[in-house]
């Protein structure tokens, strides 16, 4: 007798379609990259100035004449410039995770497994999405927020979150732009092709091109008012005024916050047009 | 639930400005119905409309008493959907490949697991289900297709050519699991093929397809039954001409693999004619011999009336 004649049974338990589909894309996709040791290596390399901060903090506690000295004080700002110096980690990470998130599906033929089931289009790409978005969000906003709790935890009072309340949502803010932006963007491309070289190449060129254009004609036009044109400043032009420091370039902020709006819109756009079961060769 | 798993009212499905499905009516009674069709007839693109994977230009789809158009999640959770080509989600081992797509389908996580291993078993995958997906054979890629589509036990199963690419006894090992799931464990199915002998011997009833459009439906039984007498003729001489007198009599010829040809005679005519034909052009008839009608012959028959 066939062996399969003794082991399949019709199932009686009760399923589940409550929304949670992007939740099981999620967590397996974490699980996948946990067990990855490039992974593991870059999370615990991004983490290293989290150390270093974390250092700064105590010394600006506990080491007298440390908080006199300019760059090392524990200001508002030391929590921007942390996560500004988080953006080539953010960078690398994004290249490494986001790259192959769509396009491995693609090349595997794998996107008529997920939509014939009872997973949307958005579901799928809010899956997709949730992973890179808690990898970035793990050495960014997650170890931000940790640093201004070590503030109080080091230095015996809360005077300083009680004087810098706001820097909570300000922390909260940058960091949920910079992650979705660099979501968005790569998620996009990674759905226009079905390998996550070509992907990673068009993310960094995209990066590096558009902030060379700027780099041109501010150098032409001895002005930072096209600062727009550098996809990843416009971050930064929006994190200043989130903390409420001098913006650094000449463009007015609102056209910063309209660029990466309208990017994360083609980028949706894209994803929407691009999300199919089925593809149509006409 | 009503006698059929799925109906198409008039549906049209448009790519770009060619039709791929036109103005297609059809019933699929529960049980073992095959899609027959040559390639490019239509059948994977009325496979992915049952699955609400593609919205008609036109039509109305009901598949297990809902309508696609309403309620195409609910549908696919209770569908189970076999691709032709290959497919699987990349860096995964067969368990945990098949558990992924049971969670997907709304299964929790511990129940998917324990599914993901009988499901591995029953298609013969069961000492290679901890082997990376992308290492296995044509072979083992159909069965862990079938198995990602079984393993939320599913009223209704889609196969997309079930069988491509594998060897002679591979085929039969899926064509037997395919019986088996139609008819031991009861779950409708309707298998898309363009291999005849696969349809004939699975399925019930058939739905033929051809250029967009349903060209016959029914049993295979009743669809078999004969319109006139077939016989296996071979000649000796013009054989050219022997065929195209017959064909002016509107006597269907088809081609076989052998030097010999089946012709449907009308139950008006006997054999006595085709020895007349055969001495109007100067052939010799040698071997002359009445059989049954196979789906092959109400396939050609189909094709010819298009």
């Amino acid at each position: 007798m066939p062996i399969h004649r003794e082991r399949y049974r019709r199932r009686e338990g009760g399923i589940d379609l409550a929304g949670r589909a992007w939740m099981v894309i999620a967590a397996n996709g974490l699980r996948t990259l946990a067990r990855k040791r490039a992974f593991l290596f870059l999370m615990i390399l991004a983490w290293m100035p989290v150390v270093v901060r974390g250092v700064q903090i105590w010394a600006a506690a506990n080491v007298p004449g440390m908080s006199e000295m300019g760059m090392l004080a524990v200001t508002p700002r030391m929590f921007r410039d942390f996560l500004n110096q988080q953006d080539p980690m953010t960078f690398f990470i994004t290249v490494y995770v986001g790259s192959g998130l769509i396009a491995d599906d693609i090349r595997a033929k794998a996107l008529q497994l997920y939509l014939s089931r009872p997973v949307t289009r958005s579901q799928y790409i809010a899956g997709k999405a949730a992973i890179l978005m808690s990898a970035l969000a793990a050495i960014t906003w997650l170890p931000a927020l940790l640093l201004l709790l070590l503030v109080p935890a080091f230095m015996g009072s809360m005077a300083f979150v009680r004087d810098n309340l706001l820097l909570i949502p300000s922390i909260s803010a940058y960091s949920i732009i910079k992650i979705t932006l660099s979501t968005f963007i790569i998620l996009a491309l990674s759905s226009l092709s079905n390998s996550r070289w070509f992907v990673a190449v068009m993310y960094a060129g995209l990066a590096f091109f558009t902030h060379a254009v700027y780099g041109v004609i501010a150098g032409v036009g001895d002005s930072t008012m096209f600062s727009w044109v550098s996809l990843f400043s416009n971050v930064h032009q929006v994190g200043d005024v989130l903390f409420r420091v001098p913006p650094r370039y000449d463009t007015p902020p609102i056209v910063s916050a309209l660029v990466i709006a309208i990017a994360i819109a083609i980028s949706a756009f894209v994803l929407s047009r691009r999300i199919r079961a089925i593809e149509v060769v006409t | 639930m009503s006698d059929s798993v799925a109906i198409l009212d008039r549906v049209g499905v448009r790519y770009g400005t060619q039709w791929a499905l036109s103005d297609v009516s059809a019933v699929f009674p529960a049980g073992a119905v095959g899609l027959l069709g040559p390639n490019g007839a239509g059948k994977s693109t009325m496979l992915k409309a049952l699955l609400g994977l593609i919205k008609p230009d036109s039509g109305r789809i009901g598949v297990l008493d809902l309508d696609v158009a309403v309620a195409p999640l609910d549908i696919r959770a209770r569908v189970g959907y076999m691709p032709e080509s290959d497919a699987q989600i990349p860096g995964m081992t067969a368990v945990s490949f098949v558990a992924y797509c049971a969670e997907l389908s709304g299964l929790p996580a511990a129940d998917a697991m324990q599914r993901a291993h009988e499901v591995l078993y029953y298609v013969g995958l069961g000492e290679a289900r901890y082997r990376n997906v992308e290492t296995y054979s044509t072979g083992m890629k159909q069965r862990i297709k079938l198995a990602q589509a079984l393993v939320h036990d599913p009223d209704l199963l889609l196969l997309d050519e079930p069988t491509n690419g594998m060897d002679p006894k591979g085929r039969e090992e899926m064509l037997a699991l395919v019986r088996d799931i139609a008819y031991s464990r009861h779950i409708s199915l309707i298998l898309s093929s363009h291999v005849m002998p696969d349809v004939e011997s699975v399925c019930d009833a058939v739905v033929v397809m051809n250029r967009g459009k349903v060209v016959m439906q029914g049993p295979i039984a009743s669809l078999k039954k004969p319109t006139g007498h077939i016989f296996e003729v071979r000649v000796k001489g013009n054989r050219a001409a022997f065929v195209e007198r017959l064909r002016m009599q509107a006597f269907e010829c088809r081609e076989t693999d052998a030097d010999e040809f089946r012709v449907l005679v009308p139950a008006t005519a006997g054999p006595e004619q085709l020895f007349a034909s055969a001495a109007q052009v100067g052939a010799q008839v040698r071997h002359l011999k009445q059989s049954v009608p196979t789906l092959e012959d109400v396939f050609a028959e189909a094709m010819g009336e298009q």
